[in-house]
């Protein structure tokens, strides 16, 4: 599984084959059963799925906060530090884990109205960070605290810093999540659909903000999503996730222009085009739905699991199918990925 | 917060009032007559009238009501019948073993309970986890003057640990009258440790799957610290409405075991009076029964308010 022109650095994130299952007494789920991906230093790659794809779980099994039955049962995620030092966070100790938890890994939530503690201020739930990890005093983790206050652009941070998180709103607490995630200055951000919860204007802020700070402090973002929208304004690699599997991974200009597996085409041609240069058209175009619906966990079709959906599906997609390379790192699985991308173009 | 307290204040008050007036009806609806009980069986009928008229119990209830309001407004709860002292130095002089009995049974309890709900619920479904509750249920439906029976028995008759009954001599120091009250505390903490302890696991599992908590975990802090800085704040809010609801079930379950450890305290007190149709005494005590438990409610409400940031009043 490499791609036909490797890039020169090395990877910060190197996804093999993971496998994430949740395990109960009598049953057990498969919710991850093949991610591979590839973020390279300093960028951005989006994680796109519908719900129920398995993107958040492969999330938090690379952060290791998986729920108490959820298990990785296979493959690797190899983190690269600055100096060259790897971890397999698939096969990290909890407290090695800890260690690397915000100074190298650190998440966003998907939902900023509960993922502050509502009776700590907000002030000291990133102070708790700065001094679980650094040789701080109190006072100078507290100018951190402001300093990384006003750096995502919370106004008055000064005052704002002993505010508790009721006393917000949604988009500024959204703010303050990214501010404690940020504040060790992490190596690797993984963001968790970081504007779901918002409306559209704050959701541009905050994509803005997360692009500037990418560009300031260098880091790379793992970023979810189900919003294509999104994925174009803020990635440069996208990997598409359907039924627990990595279906595609590519340039986001490659992936927009010339999809090489027919899911990927069905979510691009049922993005309503609004946007369009001529609004009457937009307005006349009917949207293309992709028919059907994800097969349940339990009940995936043999071979390729998007087959019964697929309009391209023959015989042969039955039987299982690996990633193949459709151009310079760009992945897909599906065998018949000419087929398609010529398709997309005619 | 002041406008608050006001109204709680009045609140407070006609809550005391109503139960007050509950409290003095239903006394005298029970059947039974203070004077001839005082009296005994030999006693005459012309004897029984006359005590009943010096004490103005041949006067029509809602008559007798209104002088016993007058009274109070004085503030005076009357004087005991069968003691022949004013009600409050009565209860005063009962007031320590019942209070003391009541602090060292939520103590119990809360110790047990808080420690095991908290862990059980961490290794939830676990050896440990599944042992703690079904033993809490057992503890629940264990009565607990049968308790306080076994405890006598195998604690202070065989092994002779701790006194069996009583609270030693008027003279005995306090370290010995709250060796005699440690029997009585188990009894009566037990049941409610069990209370405690389903509800501090219950409050403490739905705290742990909230999304705070995996945050709090993100940051790379020690589990401990997730547990005893994030997690126990948030589940403490259900538990301390649980403990102070506990505490009225501790009043009534301390007018039981005092009778089981033959204490004399404030539960046996009522009891004795109840029997003897003290009217006076039996509102009293319960007056300032029902008084003390919404003081207990009130001091909880507090509780929320410095525990809770998004609590106003």
């Amino acid at each position: 599984m490499h791609t036909s022109s490797p890039p020169l650095a090395p990877p910060t994130l190197e996804v093999t084959a993971l496998q994430t299952s949740f395990i109960y007494k009598r049953f057990s789920v498969k919710a991850v059963r093949d991610v591979s991906l590839r973020l390279e230093r300093g960028k951005t790659l989006a994680l796109v799925g519908e719900s129920g794809s398995g993107k958040s779980v492969a999330a938090l099994s690379l952060m290791g906060l998986l729920p108490p039955a959820g298990r990785i049962v296979g493959g690797q995620a190899v983190y690269r530090q600055a100096d060259g030092t790897t971890h397999d966070l698939a096969r990290l100790q909890r407290r090695q884990m800890r260690r690397l938890s915000g100074p190298d890994l650190a998440m966003i939530f998907q939902e900023p109205m509960t993922s502050l503690n509502p009776l700590l201020t907000v002030g000291d739930q990133i102070v708790e960070m700065l001094l679980t990890h650094e040789r701080l005093s109190r006072e100078a983790a507290r100018k951190r605290t402001l300093d990384i206050l006003r750096l995502v652009e919370i106004p008055a941070a000064e005052r704002r810093i002993d505010d508790y998180p009721h006393q917000m709103s949604g988009g500024m607490r959204q703010r303050i999540v990214i501010a404690m995630a940020l504040v060790c200055n992490p190596a690797l951000l993984i963001a968790d659909e970081p504007t779901t919860a918002l409306d559209v204007t704050i959701q541009a802020q905050i994509l803005d903000l997360m692009r500037r700070l990418q560009a300031e402090l260098g880091m790379s973002i793992l970023f979810i999503t189900h919003d294509l929208g999104v994925v174009a304004e803020i990635a440069h690699q996208v990997a598409v996730m359907y039924a627990g599997e990595v279906v595609e991974q590519a340039e986001v200009g490659q992936l927009f222009s010339s999809p090489a597996h027919p899911y990927t085409q069905g979510l691009l041609s049922s993005i309503p085009h609004a946007m369009r240069k001529n609004p009457e058209e937009g307005r006349r175009a009917r949207l293309n739905p992709i028919p059907g619906s994800v097969p349940p966990i339990h009940a995936l079709p043999e071979g390729c699991t998007f087959r019964p959906r697929c309009p391209h599906s023959e015989q042969r997609c039955t039987l299982p199918v690996t990633l193949e390379t459709a151009g310079p790192g760009h992945r897909t699985r599906c065998w018949k990925w000419e087929a398609v991308q010529w398709s997309t173009r005619h | 917060m002041v406008s608050y307290l006001r109204t709680r204040l009045l609140g407070m008050v006609l809550t005391v009032l109503i139960v007050l007036v509950f409290v003095f009806f239903i006394a005298r609806l029970a059947p039974g007559d203070p004077a001839e009980l005082l009296l005994g069986p030999d006693a005459s009928a012309a004897d029984a009238e006359a005590l009943r008229e010096r004490m103005g119990l041949n006067l029509p209830v809602p008559v007798q009501f209104l002088s016993f309001l007058g009274q109070l407004l004085r503030g005076d709860l009357g004087t005991s019948i069968f003691y022949r002292q004013p009600v409050l130095e009565v209860m005063a002089a009962r007031a320590e073993p019942t209070i003391l009995l009541t602090l060292m049974s939520l103590a119990i309890a809360v110790t047990i309970a808080l420690p095991i709900g908290i862990y059980g619920a961490y290794r939830r479904g676990g050896a440990f986890d599944q042992g703690a509750v079904a033993v809490a249920m057992l503890a629940a439906a264990l009565p607990n003057f049968w308790v306080g029976l076994l405890l006598q028995k195998y604690l202070g008759t065989d092994l002779g640990w701790f006194p069996v009954s009583g609270y030693g001599n008027p003279d005995a120091s306090i370290w010995e009258r709250v060796q005699h009250l440690v029997l009585p505390s188990i009894a009566l903490g037990f049941a409610q440790s069990a209370i405690i302890l389903r509800f501090s696991r219950a409050s403490m599992l739905d705290v742990l799957g909230d999304d705070y908590i995996r945050t709090a975990r993100s940051k790379g802090i020690s589990e401990r610290r997730v547990v005893l800085r994030h997690a126990l704040r948030n589940a403490l809010i259900p538990i301390v409405t649980v403990i102070g609801l506990s505490f009225a079930l501790l009043i009534s379950g301390a007018v039981i075991t005092e009778r089981v450890f033959n204490l004399p305290g404030v539960g046996s007190l009522i009891v004795g009076a109840v029997l003897r149709r003290d009217y006076p005494l039996i509102q009293a005590a319960l007056i300032v029964v029902a008084a003390l438990y919404i003081l207990v409610n009130f001091l909880i409400d507090m509780i929320y308010l410095a525990i809770d940031p998004r609590v106003k009043y």
